[in-house]
């Protein structure tokens, strides 16, 4: 009989995969209590590197053209659906349902991907406008990306809330620091090895795995994070990082639906540039 | 080369001032609870003009108690297509009483005749007129295919625009179905209340607009009434911060306008005259209180001298005093406290090495001046290129390549506005796209209409007024 070869669950960082500089892991079990994976348990420190690795990334991600990020998030689809057993192995395992629920998961994570793939040279058209002023100008608004996001997605699930709060983030331009789900961490490493893949540029998405409320407040309080995705916090941790993060006036948001452009635009800033029209 | 002009003092026939005025809550003016007054006061000639109810907790809950029972009861039930007759009619009202008003608030602010006749009061009547027809076109308003008002908000706003920024905050908000309590600036109280009549004229149902008077105290218990669903606060970026603390994990929504320290691009190929007509109103435009002030100028090297001597001329020709004359330029600082803060922090640019110069200009013994300045050799570590000075005080940074322009136009932790000088087309569109700022002028400053979005990146603040994309901020599902 052949022992199979397990895989270690590392962090992602800067494209890198680094175990916690800490040397931390926490234990996660299955839905009958049994051993998986030790992942790592991230530290204060490692969020700080991602965020480093993120604000590097951010210039390339976000002046590369809307073409090339949509084909990249597209090529992230692709990915996906080649390790879609994996990842239906993981799901089935961390939340107990069948095979068939984790499939439909899976591929409604992959569709979201190809989704927002398709937005990232729309936004501007959809959300932008030329404004009509009362004099001899050109006026018009574009949304631009806000920069370093912070995520923290919603858990219920253990890949599809992760894919719906990334996917909307890095369409939008910015790169993203992401706080796995603690009880749900295994999709998330799977998912930064497909990333890893993807032509996806190091640092533009980063993921941790640990404990959430160790790493939250360390996220609000950060003064290199622009904004941050509190789908996922509790109702305390969401309000202890509105809290610190008015030390920056993060823009900080929770979401109750998916799958909408306001995803994607709560994470823009909307720029409006005047110039005088005559001869 | 000196200009004399005779004076050309505009009439106050046309204000009638009342010695003291109430609260307006419910569609009437009521006496505050507590018999404390404050007085508001003439900049310009530190003369007394009436006193001011001052609202305490007590009468911000009345307020917010009216406005929840106009929107609950009357406003969110009435046809949108109504509910934008009332604002059309509100801006008819303000453009029939429009040198009342510009009169009204050149007294009560200390802003030049000239501003308030031309923009302020021009601006905010076109702001409900344009509000007024989006009433009933929401579902074209970016907010999704069910947009809802917000319910009640609570309005904060600043003494530097009084009206302009009144009908930034009031039009949008009923517009999109909400209900206003409101609270002016302490030193500019008089054309909100102004304002109040107007609503009255204009038979806007009682209880949809209300009006406190007061200091920080009183908006701060706006803020945090629990029956208050959003903030909208003009003002520094200290207070913003600490009402977005106050309301986290209350559910509130906020649009935060805060502060900013412009910078204005000078590349070596701008036209220069145009530039420094630009930086002058980028600067001692509204005295300098103006949270989008082209505050810092980056002039590259090569072109420093040429454009500073051109500047120190124009400054010259400035005329600084009272603010009701036609030909006045720069009027008197809004209070005694502002005009110690820009003491203080333009003393900080003599103490750290910058340069001073202003032009001699006479200033009137009564009220509060200061004379339009610029500080040359500025460093980026120096106050004046960090802080707001909120007052008629340029600081000159000088830069060599487009690079390290943006570099340094960037290096603050605010990002309301830029200006950008220069000929070259794809010059402007690239400096434009690498500028962390809101709102970009481009060979233009200062320029303001109800149809542009208006607010800022990074620390100046959450949201856009203004245009579409500040409209969907008064809606739930709305952009933020």
């Amino acid at each position: 009989m052949r022992i199979d070869i397990r895989k270690t669950y590392k962090l992602y960082i800067g494209g890198a995969f680094p175990r916690s500089e800490s040397g931390r892991t926490y234990e996660i079990k299955d839905a009958k209590s049994n051993f998986i994976a030790n992942p790592a348990q991230a530290s204060r420190k490692d969020l700080r590197d991602a965020v480093t690795a993120a604000r590097g990334a951010l210039g390339g991600w976000n002046g590369a053209t809307a073409f090339n990020r949509s084909q990249i998030l597209y090529r992230i689809a692709e990915m996906m659906e080649a390790r879609s057993e994996e990842f239906v192995e993981e799901i089935a395992l961390l939340e107990g349902v069948s095979k068939v629920a984790a499939k439909k998961q899976v591929e409604q994570a992959i569709d979201a991907w190809v989704w927002y793939s398709g937005w990232c040279d729309k936004i501007s058209t959809v959300a932008g406008s030329t404004n009509p002023i009362s004099g001899p100008f050109y006026n018009f608004t574009v949304p631009e990306s806000v920069g370093v996001v912070g995520i923290f997605p919603a858990h219920k699930s253990a890949l599809l809330g992760l894919v719906q709060a990334i996917a909307p983030v890095i369409a939008g331009g910015n790169t993203a620091v992401v706080v796995a789900s603690q009880k749900f961490p295994l999709c998330a490493v799977t998912l930064s090895e497909v990333m890893a893949t993807s032509d996806l540029p190091g640092g533009v998405v980063n993921i941790l795995t640990g404990i959430t409320s160790e790493l939250a407040p360390w996220m609000g309080s950060h003064m290199d994070v622009d904004a941050i995705d509190a789908t996922g916090l509790s109702k305390e941790l969401e309000k202890e990082v509105r809290v610190t993060g008015a030390d920056n006036l993060k823009r900080i948001h929770k979401f109750s639906t998916s799958d909408t452009p306001q995803r994607i635009l709560a994470f823009m800033e909307y720029k409006t540039v005047w110039h005088p029209i005559g001869i | 080369m000196t200009f004399e002009y005779s004076p050309a003092p505009e009439s106050t026939a046309i204000v009638d001032i009342s010695a003291q005025y109430g609260l307006f809550i419910n569609g009437k003016f009521v006496a505050a609870k507590g018999s404390k007054t404050f007085n508001t006061i003439n900049p310009a000639t530190e003369k007394v003009l009436a006193k001011i109810a001052y609202a305490h907790a007590s009468d911000v809950d009345k307020a917010v108690i009216s406005a929840r029972n106009a929107y609950s009861k009357v406003w969110s039930k009435m046809a949108p297509q109504e509910r934008g007759k009332y604002l059309f009619r509100i801006a008819r009202i303000m453009q029939e009483r429009a040198r009342e008003f510009a009169v009204l608030e050149t007294i009560d602010n200390g802003k030049p005749i000239r501003e308030t006749r031309d923009i302020d009061v021009p601006l905010a009547a076109a702001h409900f007129f344009y509000h007024a027809g989006w009433a009933d076109k929401l579902k074209y308003a970016g907010a999704g295919d069910n947009p809802r008002p917000h319910g009640v908000v609570g309005q904060i706003i600043p003494w530097n625009f009084p009206l302009l920024m009144l009908a930034w905050k009031v039009a949008p908000a009923l517009a999109t179905g909400n209900t206003v309590v409101l609270k002016p600036a302490e030193t500019t109280p008089l054309t909100a209340l102004l304002f109040a009549e107007v609503c009255q004229q204009a038979g806007l149902p009682a209880g949809v607009v209300n009006i406190v008077t007061g200091d920080g105290a009183t908006g701060s218990a706006l803020v945090n009434h629990p029956d208050v669903d959003k903030i909208a606060f003009t003002g520094s970026t200290g207070v913003g911060k600490g009402i977005a603390r106050a309301i986290a994990g209350t559910g509130k929504s906020a649009t935060l306008e805060l502060g900013g320290k412009g910078a204005n691009i000078v590349f070596d190929d701008s036209p220069i005259d145009q530039t420094v007509e630009g930086i002058v109103n980028g600067i001692f435009f509204n005295q300098g209180h103006v949270c989008c002030a082209g505050s810092r100028l980056l002039v590259q090297e090569n072109v420093h001298d040429e454009l500073i001597e051109k500047l120190k001329r124009r400054i010259s020709q400035i005329r600084v005093g009272d603010p009701l004359d036609k030909n006045t330029d720069l009027g008197a600082i809004n209070s005694a406290a502002q005009l110690a803060r820009i003491k203080e922090i333009s003393s900080s640019g003599d103490s750290e090495g910058a340069h001073r110069w202003s032009p001699e200009c006479n200033l009137p013994e009564k009220g509060f001046w200061y004379p339009p300045t610029i500080f040359t050799g500025v460093t980026q570590a120096n106050r004046i290129a960090q802080e707001e000075i909120f007052g008629p005080v340029l600081s000159v940074l000088t830069f060599r390549t487009p690079q390290e322009a943006i570099d340094k136009a960037n290096n603050t932790p605010y990002g309301l506005s830029a200006g950008i000088w220069t000929e070259k087309g794809s010059r402007i569109l690239w400096a434009a796209k690498q500028l962390k700022a809101g709102v970009i002028w481009a060979n233009t400053f200062n320029k303001f209409d109800p149809a542009s979005p208006f607010g800022g990146y990074k620390e100046s603040g959450w949201g856009r007024e203004g245009g579409r994309h500040g409209l969907s901020a008064y809606l739930k599902g709305g952009e933020k």
